[in-house]
């Protein structure tokens, strides 16, 4: 199924520029306010365009231009799309987790004389991602169903071929299809979240001990 | 006597207009105790946290072991860290760790040693303060006092040349107290250089080879316990004592 392919590729490479970007906005000092400035006129701006505007001006603009090299494949351009939006929607998720960490944790690191990316690596960064475990699971179920925008550049996934479907035989159940398909998947990934949270508290937290 | 371990100098540091230290002169000898006492806001922990370089200064000279640290930068402030060993209040201990990966953190990643050998040095040290049986277990699962511990545990593992207490049984359970004093009575009998912020009067009269009374972000007297603490010279300090004493704690 297409839709999952899209999926896939697209929250690996999110969770990774997600936190490259949520990190180069948490960066302190003067030096980095260029950086800093960046980072959130990125963020202001692909969280304020509709994903289906993207979509549609890199997915039928891009391999309009028939530049050499620039790839034509309208899934190719549909993955960018949905990897530029959902990076700054996800990179704000991180930035809260980092910022919900206490200072004194980062005091307590560079206490040891942990440099600052190494105290961002071991002690904040651990804490900042567990914390915000639930809030990116909802991040990827949003992202699972925009894979359906992607019918907009007559990609036939799963949307489009109900369309089909549908208007091949008049019978609206197609949708209902799709609609199946889609809880099928994005249940599986809320269980598993819940898993996770109860497996991480367990192993912090005593029997005796109330959460 | 050889150099001394840590060195400071007219020490000033303001936050915005409050002056929170105003020329502090200290000066810790290599295994010597000093015991910092004073009212709360009166500067003990921003001269702790200066001292341990996490709070820049206004003015003034740090000198470490002969060495002036007061305007290092970048990889250098990580090196002076590794050298002084600071103690918080609030444990500060890192949750998602367990205790063995807590101690074992800073040699490993600050000193560069192997897993093994990290190891070792935390379970000995564990061990010493009767904390082995704790090694695996996460810091929310103990107590208070067990927690402090490992976070003195944890300072001890870079091996400091000085070690920064900042009033480390202040947030602890009454009953709890005694078992982190002790630990800290050891250390300074094993010699180790210690600079201790604390409201713990008895301990300071026992332990301290030497207190400093601050108020209002300048040492105002100092000299053996028995003499700041039972014959203080200065009226704020005998003021600061009486109600130490009202308070019950003395």
């Amino acid at each position: 199924m297409i839709n999952i392919k899209i999926f896939c590729i697209s929250e690996v490479i999110i969770l990774v520029t997600a936190l490259v970007l949520a990190v180069l906005r948490s960066l302190p000092g003067p030096v980095f306010f260029p950086v800093r400035a960046l980072a959130v006129v990125y963020t202001d701006f692909f969280r304020g365009v509709p994903t289906i505007l993207v979509i549609l001006m890199l997915g039928t603009g891009m391999p309009a231009l028939g530049l050499a090299g620039v790839p034509t494949s309208q899934i190719f351009w549909a993955v960018v799309s949905l990897v530029l939006v959902y990076t700054a929607y996800v990179s704000e998720v991180y930035r809260a987790g980092i910022e919900s960490v206490h200072p004194s944790q980062e005091a307590a690191a560079r206490s040891l004389g942990l440099s600052r990316f190494q105290a961002l690596r071991f002690v904040i960064l651990p804490q900042a991602v567990r914390r915000v475990v639930p809030p990116l699971l909802n991040d990827f179920i949003g992202l699972q169903k925009d894979t359906a925008l992607v019918s907009v550049l007559g990609v036939v996934e799963v949307l489009q071929q109900s369309q089909i479907d549908e208007a091949a035989t008049f019978n609206g159940t197609y949708y209902l299809v799709a609609a199946t398909l889609f809880v099928l998947i994005t249940i599986p990934l809320a269980r598993f979240t819940d898993w996770l949270i109860a497996r991480d508290r367990r192993r912090r937290q005593a029997a005796g001990v109330p959460a | 006597m050889s150099r001394p371990v840590l060195e400071v100098e007219g020490l000033h540091k303001s936050f915005g207009k409050l002056e929170v230290l105003r020329g502090i002169d200290l000066a810790l000898a290599e295994h010597e105790a000093v015991c910092l006492i004073g009212a709360s806001g009166s500067g003990k922990s921003t001269l702790l946290r200066c001292i341990n370089l996490l709070e820049p200064i206004d003015a003034g000279r740090i000198v470490l072991g002969g060495t002036d640290v007061t305007s290092v930068a970048g990889r250098t402030v990580n090196a002076v860290r590794r050298r002084i060993g600071i103690v918080f209040q609030a444990f500060n201990l890192f949750p998602h760790m367990s205790v063995l990966e807590n101690v074992t953190l800073g040699p490993r990643k600050a000193l560069g040693l192997s897993r093994g050998a990290a190891r070792e040095r935390a379970t000995e040290l564990l061990g010493r303060f009767g904390l082995a049986d704790k090694r695996d277990e996460y810091p929310d699962r103990l107590s208070g006092g067990q927690q402090q511990r490992v976070a003195i545990v944890r300072a001890l593992a870079m091996q400091p040349d000085l070690l920064l207490l900042d009033e480390v049984t202040s947030a602890l359970d009454p009953e709890l107290v005694a078992e982190v004093l002790n630990v800290m009575r050891e250390l300074v009998e094993e010699g180790m250089t210690m600079l201790i912020a604390t409201h713990e009067m008895s301990f300071a009269r026992d332990v301290a080879h030497r207190v400093c009374f601050l108020d209002d972000g300048a040492i105002l007297e100092e000299g053996p316990p028995e003499q700041i603490l039972d014959a203080p010279r200065e009226p704020r300090t005998q003021q600061f004592l009486r109600r130490i004493v009202e308070a019950g704690r003395l």
